[in-house]
C-alpha cells in the first residue's frame, strides 16, 4: 500500500479546504468592507488584499489538505477620484482610493461560496461512506 | 491465505482502493482553486489487478536481510508512480488542471461503486455466516 489508506483523511483534505475557502471569505469581505476607506491606521488608503493556496503536502504523498500560504496586497495603483472638499485631498483635488475592484470582489466571493459548498458535499459524502462502512456485514 | 480470508480478499482490495481514490477525489475537488495544482487519479483496474494477483507486499519495498541479526526495515514505496495525472480537457491559465464538473462525477460515481461494495461484502458475509451455523 503506497500510503496510509486512512480514510479520516478526506475530512482533514476537505476541512483544510473549507478553512482555506472561508478564509478566502474573509479577505474577500474585508476588501468589500474597506472599498470606501481613504486612510487606514498608516494614513494611506486600503489596498486590496488575495489570498495564495497552496498544497500542504505530508511529503510522503502529493495528496494533502489546502493552506493559505501567503496573503498578497494588490500593488496596483489606488484609484484616483476628484473631490476637492474630501479632507485628505491632495493640492490638485483628487483623493487616493481603495484599489479595490468590487465586480472582481463579487465574482472572487462566489466562488469561494462553490468551492466551500463541493467541500461540504465531500464531506457529507464521506461521512455517509463511514458509516455505511461501520455497519458492515450486521 | 486460508479459505475465509480468500473469499473476501478480491472486495477487500477492492473495496481498499475505492477508499484510496475517494480520497484521491476529495483532495481534487478541495484544490480547484489552488495555482498549480495538477489534478490526480489512479488506475482502477490496474491497481487492483495487482493487489490481487501479487497482493500489497509488492507495492511496497523492503531492505534485503543477509544476517538473521539483521533488522528487518519495510518502507512504503513511493506513491508518485501510482498516482497519474489527469489530462484536462480545458487548461486554466493559472496552471490548474482541475475540473470541476468531471471530478465531481467521479467523486459520486466511486462513492456509489464503493457502496455498491459494501453491499456484496455484506451479503458475502451473511452467506458465510449461514454456512457456519448450519
Amino acid at each position: 500500500m503506497p500510503y496510509p489508506s486512512n480514510s479520516m483523511n478526506i475530512f482533514n483534505v476537505a476541512g483544510s479546504a473549507m478553512t482555506a475557502q472561508s478564509q478566502r471569505m474573509n479577505v474577500t469581505a474585508s476588501n468589500l468592507a474597506n472599498a470606501e476607506s481613504v486612510a487606514g491606521p498608516d494614513g494611506q488608503p486600503y489596498r486590496a488584499k488575495q489570498v495564495v493556496f497552496e498544497v500542504a503536502g505530508s511529503g510522503r504523498s502529493d495528496v494533502g489538505g489546502v493552506k493559505v500560504a501567503s496573503i498578497r496586497e494588490d500593488t496596483s495603483p489606488a484609484k484616483m477620484v476628484y473631490d476637492p472638499k474630501n479632507p485628505h485631498a491632495n493640492p490638485q483635488g483628487y483623493v487616493a482610493m481603495p484599489n479595490v475592484n468590487v465586480v472582481e470582489e463579487m465574482t472572487n466571493m462566489i466562488s469561494a461560496s462553490r468551492s466551500y459548498q463541493a467541500n461540504v458535499e465531500v464531506l457529507n459524502t464521506a461521512k455517509t461512506l463511514m458509516v455505511k462502512t461501520l455497519t458492515v456485514g450486521q | 491465505m486460508d479459505k475465509l480470508d480468500a473469499a473476501l480478499n478480491f472486495n477487500r482490495e477492492a473495496l481498499n482502493l475505492r477508499a484510496q481514490r475517494q480520497e484521491v477525489l476529495a483532495s481534487n475537488i478541495a484544490h480547484a482553486d489552488t495555482p498549480n495544482y495538477k489534478a490526480r487519479d489512479i488506475d482502477f483496474s490496474s491497481r487492483l489487478t495487482e493487489a490481487v494477483e501479487r497482493g500489497r507486499a509488492s507495492q511496497s519495498m523492503s531492505m534485503s536481510v543477509t544476517s538473521s541479526r539483521h533488522i528487518r526495515a519495510e518502507a512504503q514505496a513511493m506513491p508518485d508512480q501510482n498516482l497519474l495525472y489527469r489530462v484536462p480537457n480545458q487548461s486554466s491559465i493559472d496552471g490548474n488542471t482541475v475540473e470541476m464538473d468531471v471530478e465531481r462525477i467521479n467523486f459520486a460515481d466511486n462513492a456509489l461503486r464503493y457502496e455498491s461494495n459494501l453491499t456484496v461484502i455484506g451479503a458475502k458475509i451473511k452467506t458465510l455466516l449461514s454456512a457456519v451455523q448450519q
